[in-house]
């Protein structure tokens, strides 16, 4: 099976994170860049199918210069190769665009099934996966905690508020997984130095056909007015528990009229 | 007035979820209400006194089986038609993964904007989202398109208005497009009676501090004296204490209620990111230093398994 993953590059979100105050976007300069954890899930998940069914995993990403490190380090798990959609001009996409970028691309990869995390830490929009497969005219199977590959037939568990849902469909398909569905390796010693040498195409707007104009900035249809920093809260009573602590509790409850 | 639109959240066993209430709420702020319902033969009639009670004007029903029977495309179509038709001033959707889902598909096929997570709504379509773990707060609005949004549960107190809805069926016609990914079996997991994570008006969460599965019962407990939900942080739900579908955080559900408790919880940021817009915080951890102190109104340094028994016996003493 041809499995492309689609991996994004985000601020650490077990750190500070803040907008650019110039043009309210994400600022990647101050912060700690990593690979979004749930992507994470998405690359084992290809990698299982691989070993299990034979085939190819590549690594998709669309990001600024500095996500080849992101890149290096999903490559570095065990897939074969990597696509970096690099432009100047994709700065301040927003989802719909993005979605535009990566089916473009997505197009010229011929994938069998396309994984990614269920969402990002950052945005946490979870809307990429439903684009793509409206664009690209093929199978969304959304949310999966579990994911079952059999022939060309692809069958996911997924949790609703009620309980779970089985979906099926055919490939070619888009599959999006939560950090239920598996516990993704650690990069080997061997697989770091490997990384190193696959190879990553990079490939700018021009070779996709997409015009700067439908991007970026330019192209957004959305747009951030301002952000201002949630004054942050501020911890009221703390007591120590001398044998009361759930009485003083009960009577802070009443003072708010909770019992 | 022109309408808006606001695509109905359900259940089978609770009816109309409060999420539809707020946004019934939010949508008179732009307009006038008109709700969407689009599920299987028979889901209008059930919801339509409620949705009346909370002012929408209209009902738009979509009901087929085959609506049901695929994951969200087909929804998303009849939408599209729909929203191209009545041109609407705004559409609005539940932010949770099949509102979300719906909305996506809608935004490519009308090539529109789309927000999510909006916890306000201005009446000229500003948007007010909260990111970042709750740290920042966001005004944006779609420029291409219009207004579409889903909303986030919680975030506004439903306002009845009296409306007599008058209803339209809308036909249904899935193409083959919309069929590719085909629910094979829906499975009904026991939930009991206590309310909806992301829509409970209390929610108490246990952590690695709770230890065991059994020790949940504790938790449990506490809940439903205060008519509350269970939550769990990542590391109780990574132990296997408790469902994922109940985790509070970065990978789980962002909540906000009026009272949010955290037993045993330290409060890492990924932690804070589901709760900490929730009005009133309180905390018990054996370990003072714990970061959720810190945005605690009330908490007790201590053992859990002293202080939270105390806690349920003066509670039901007070009744």
């Amino acid at each position: 099976m041809n499995i492309v993953v689609l991996v994004k590059q985000v601020p650490d979100s077990g750190a500070d994170r803040n907008l650019r105050t110039d043009d309210n976007t994400v600022d990647r300069g101050s912060a700690n860049n990593v690979i979004n954890e749930m992507d994470e899930y998405a690359i084992e998940e290809a990698l299982k199918i691989k070993e299990a069914h034979g085939g190819e995993v590549t690594i998709l990403t669309m990001g600024p210069d500095q996500a080849t490190e992101s890149i290096r380090k999903a490559l570095s798990m065990g897939p074969d190769k990597a696509v970096h959609v690099l432009d100047d001009a994709l700065a301040g996409s927003c989802a719909v665009t993005t979605s535009k970028v990566l089916s473009t691309a997505l197009g010229q990869l011929n994938a069998d099934l396309v994984l990614c995390g269920a969402e990002s830490t950052d945005g946490r929009v979870q809307v990429l996966p439903h684009m793509i497969a409206e664009r690209l005219g093929v199978a969304a199977l959304t949310g999966a905690r579990k994911l079952t590959v059999d022939g060309g037939t692809l069958t996911i568990e997924r949790q609703t508020e009620e309980g779970y849902e089985v979906v099926t469909a055919e490939a070619p398909a888009v599959v999006s997984v939560w950090d239920t569905i598996n516990e993704p390796r650690y990069p080997s010693f061997k697989g770091i130095m490997a990384a190193k040498k696959k190879p990553v195409q990079t490939l700018p707007l021009a070779d996709l056909g997409v015009a700067p104009a439908e991007v970026g900035h330019a192209g957004a249809t959305s747009a951030v007015l301002e952000h201002s920093k949630r004054p942050p809260r501020s911890s009221g009573t703390k007591v120590t528990d001398e044998g009361a602590g759930g009485t003083q509790l009960v009577e802070f409850l009443a003072t708010e009229k909770f019992v | 007035m022109s309408e808006v639109l606001v695509v109905v959240e359900a259940t089978q066993e609770f009816g109309v979820k409060k999420v539809t209430l707020e946004m019934l709420t939010l949508a008179r702020g732009l307009g006038t209400p008109s709700a969407v319902v689009l599920g299987g033969p028979g889901a209008a009639e059930a919801l339509s006194a409620k949705l009346g009670e909370y002012g929408a004007a209209k009902i738009y029903a979509a009901e087929s089986a085959e609506i049901d029977g695929y994951l969200v495309a087909p929804k998303a179509t009849v939408l599209a038609e729909l929203v191209t038709r009545v041109q609407p001033a705004a559409v609005l959707l539940a932010s949770a993964q099949e509102g979300k889902e719906i909305a996506a598909r809608l935004a490519v096929k009308l090539d529109n904007g789309i927000l999510t997570d909006v916890v306000g709504l201005d009446a000229d379509g500003t948007a007010t989202q909260v990111v970042f773990a709750g740290s920042t707060i966001v005004k944006s609005k779609v420029t291409r398109g219009l207004p579409l949004v889903t909303v986030r549960p919680n975030s506004v107190t439903p306002e009845p208005a009296a409306a007599t809805p008058a209803v339209e069926q809308l036909t249904v016609s899935v193409p083959a497009a919309d069929k590719l990914a085909r629910v094979v079996n829906r499975v009904a997991e026991q939930k009991g009676s206590r309310p909806e994570l992301t829509e409970a008006s209390v929610v108490v969460s246990g952590g690695r501090g709770v230890g065991t599965a059994d020790n949940f019962k504790l938790v449990e407990e506490l809940a439903d004296l205060l008519g509350g939900a269970v939550g769990a942080s990542r590391a109780a739900v990574d132990s296997g204490y408790y469902p994922h579908q109940f985790q509070v955080g970065q990978t789980g559900k962002t909540v906000s209620p009026q009272l949010y408790i955290a037993l045993g919880i330290s409060g890492a940021i990924q932690h804070r990111a589901g709760m900490q817009t929730s009005k009133t915080i309180v905390a018990v951890n054996k370990d003072g230093e714990a970061p959720i102190f810190e945005l605690a109104d009330f908490g007790v340094v201590g053992d859990l398994f002293k202080v939270v028994p105390q806690t349920a016996e003066e509670i039901r003493k007070r009744r």
